[in-house]
């Protein structure tokens, strides 16, 4: 068919940079929603982000951040052709992946067993802020989850790639992009975290 | 539209020239050209179908009273003529179908820079159309919310408004990925020669509108994701009973539906810039201002949002702002309407069919942007908000506007693809049945409008009859003329004349190849030397 003889390395970043912008205004969506009823209902807020479990928080952000610190190392390690070492961080960034799930599952769990949860009895009868702030939290934090996972997907496929060699030292586009949804994850993470779990 | 639709006059284009056969060789394509007319077909069928809706709308205003369905039906059908003109025609319209036509030859290119993520964007946009189509006939019926899916009454309603939503979330996506793909293409695949200053007015404005599709979109995906939440889940983040606004969804949803009329009308002037220059015979006046004047208007529409809300409860402070917003808008579309007039200005001017449907454009467009203004007003807005007179004000920029130059680009791109081409004189018949048509229907609808109907309403006063009357008469004019447009040219297209190269006389790229084109668009890579306007090369008599 028609398609171009050379690959444009270029082109294929430029267009992941702007698909990454229009996830940061998905989310953006929803920072606005927060900012908003932050404003209105400032003391539930704070008697809501009290409650979070901060362990929680603060273990999946370490857990987040070192998962991104392999998904840059594997690009590195692409590049020096050295295919092993990739899936063995590439299999890292994955296994944080699924920890960070497990953690959000139990967290979760944890949660709705005290009866916080979208449209609860217990967030009903409660000040209407503390219900606003926890919905909030359950669909940006919910939207997040699902990122992370569309991200390990993603990741698996390259992997899956690097190992049939079809990504490979002369040709990794595929990889340093799938490593730049990953760090949108991570970013993405590093602002709901402060916002949910410290600020309040 | 399958193989039996191509000239055989012409040996290898990318009518045959493909390794797959039957109706593979389309719906699986990556050539930009396939998918673009893959894109034409879909829109437009889903154009006709809405105007079907439109039609039956106006034979219930034709009297008071009941005249043939009730209020719910009413209420349904409205909703479903605005979800399908919107989303599934005129923002996937442009971009989707001239976009991938035109824009890559424009620019001397053999195709976008994602081809196969262009072709994912059209599957996308059908699946998202059988999303919706399926919510009108499943669950609790045809959504009866209007477009709009303005909360509460989107909560509370019956009808199957969460599985629409997702149908429209689906194509907005579609809408994001082409947006990446041609803001990439344009940036990374113009020609030799092919600099910014010399890119065609149209790829400007498509470059423009890419990037409202980008930024705009996202905030649509989850306004609309919050609706099914709301449903679904019972967040509450717009029920005030638990806390949350209505007002902060008519924000979100209108932070990307203002942005997105601009999807809709931007495309249009740059077919617009494009058009009255070849059929004025002269250099297009003021094409830096134009260019500009594009990205003027994507960046200061996106601020301006907040005037669908003067009568929502906001803050004076911010429908001051907003006011003002409104207004600065105006500058960049005047601009490029003063730069049309003074193109034709001691032009000499053909009146061929695409040129009288620019020149329509022209009119109607100034008439739907000079009464956006009285809307823009706060003090005015007031007054004739949610009447009739935001139907036609609409209805003068949209159809008047966009709607019109999409027809223009069909009578002046589609030969191109085809190698035949319309009768003249049917089409300039049918262009002033379809003019007339339209001021009879959609002017009635704005003096109906300041008289005090309100909008979206099945049965009026019996003081408005003779305007509604007057309205839907107009109406049957309108489609009388657009089926003898449609028919006079797809019988062209496929039996008519053979035209040559450069019918227009035209000096863009795409003129300068086969009609139609080969599969690769240019035998040889262009080197581009001049600039779009500049006739001086193109032999014109």
């Amino acid at each position: 068919m028609s398609q171009p003889q050379h690959k444009d390395y270029a082109g294929a970043k430029l267009g992941m940079w702007l698909f990454l912008f229009t996830e940061l205004f998905l989310f953006g969506g929803l920072f606005l929603l927060y900012a908003t009823y932050l404003a209105r209902y400032p003391q539930d807020f704070a008697r809501a982000g009290k409650g979070m479990h901060i362990v929680f928080g603060t273990i999946n952000t370490v857990i987040l951040i070192t998962s991104s610190l392999t998904a840059a190392m594997a690009v590195t390690a692409i590049q020096r052709n050295d295919r092993r070492r990739v899936l063995y961080l590439l299999g890292g960034t994955i296994l944080c992946a699924a920890i960070f799930l497990f953690n959000k599952y139990l967290e979760w769990s944890s949660e709705i067993g005290r009866g916080i949860y979208p449209n609860s009895p217990r967030l009903a009868a409660g000040p209407p802020g503390e219900s606003v702030f926890f919905s909030l939290y359950y669909l940006t934090v919910g939207l997040h989850g699902l990122h992370v996972l569309v991200g390990a997907t993603l990741l698996s496929v390259v992997a899956w790639r690097v190992k049939k060699g079809i990504i490979h030292a002369g040709d990794y586009v595929l990889l340093e992009n799938g490593s730049l949804y990953w760090h949108l994850v991570d970013i993405i993470w590093i602002f709901i975290f402060p916002l949910y779990y410290l600020l309040l | 539209m399958g193989s039996a639709d191509q000239p055989e006059t012409v040996a290898s284009s990318f009518w045959n020239d493909t390794g797959r056969s039957g109706i593979t060789s389309w719906i699986f394509s990556t050539d930009h050209k396939r998918i673009g007319l893959l894109y034409f077909y879909t829109v437009l069928s889903f154009f006709l179908i809405a105007v079907s809706l439109g039609v039956l709308l106006r034979i219930e205003l034709m009297a008071p009273g009941r005249t043939i369905m009730g209020p719910q039906t009413y209420n349904a059908m409205f909703t479903v003529h605005g979800v399908v003109m919107i989303f599934l025609f005129i923002i996937p319209g442009f971009p989707g179908a001239f976009g991938n036509l035109i824009m890559p030859i424009q620019i001397g290119a053999q195709d976008v820079s994602f081809p196969r993520l262009n072709l994912f964007s059209w599957w996308l946009y059908i699946f998202g159309a059988a999303i919706i189509i399926t919510s009108l006939f499943t669950g609790g019926g045809p959504p009866d919310t209007g477009w709009t899916f303005y909360v509460p009454f989107s909560e509370r309603t019956t009808t199957n408004v969460s599985l629409a939503v997702f149908g429209v979330f689906v194509v907005g996506f579609s809408s994001i990925l082409t947006g990446v793909n041609f803001v990439t293409t344009i940036h990374r695949l113009r020609a030799q020669g092919m600099t910014w200053g010399r890119l065609p007015l149209f790829v400007w404005s498509i470059y423009a509108t890419a990037w409202v599709q980008i930024l705009a979109t996202p905030i649509l995906g989850i306004t609309l994701a919050l609706i099914i939440a709301e449903r679904l889940l019972g967040t509450g983040l717009f029920d005030p009973a638990r806390g949350g606004d209505p007002l902060m969804y008519q924000h979100l949803f209108w932070i990307y539906s203002h942005p997105a009329v601009y999807i809709m009308i931007l495309p249009a002037m740059g077919v617009i810039s494009d058009v009255i220059p070849v059929f004025s015979r002269k250099p297009i006046f003021g094409y830096k201002m134009i260019a500009f004047s594009s990205l003027a208007i994507a960046a200061a529409g996106s601020l301006v949002w907040g005037h669908h809300m003067f009568t929502s409860g906001m803050s004076d402070t911010a429908i001051l702002v907003f006011s003002f917003l409104t207004f600065v808008v105006a500058i960049p579309s005047a601009i490029k309407v003063f730069n049309w007039v003074s193109t034709l200005y001691r032009g000499s001017i053909s009146l061929e069919a695409p040129m009288l449907f620019a020149l329509s454009f022209l009119l109607l467009f100034s008439i739907g942007g000079l009464t956006g203004l009285i809307l823009g007003a706060a003090a005015t807005d007031i007054h004739v908000h949610d009447t009739q007179f935001v139907v036609g004000h609409f209805h003068y920029v949209i159809f008047g506007g966009a709607g019109f130059a999409f027809f223009s680009a069909m009578h002046y791109w589609l030969p191109k693809f085809y190698g035949r081409r319309y009768a003249e004189k049917p089409a300039v018949v049918a262009w002033a049945l379809m003019f007339i048509g339209f001021n009879i229907t959609y002017f009635s609808m704005m003096v109906l409008g300041m008289k005090g109907m309100p909008r979206r309403y099945y049965d009026y006063l019996p003081e408005f009859t003779a305007l509604n009357l007057t309205s839907t008469i107009g109406s049957w004019i309108l489609v009388s003329g657009l089926i003898l447009m449609l028919v006079n040219l797809f019988r062209g297209l496929l039996k008519g004349e053979p035209v040559g190269d450069n019918p227009w006389g035209g000096a863009t790229l795409e003129w300068s190849i086969p009609s139609p084109p080969p599969t690769e668009n240019f035998v040889e890579e262009p080197v581009v030397t001049h600039g779009p306007y500049d006739f001086s090369g193109s032999g014109i008599p």
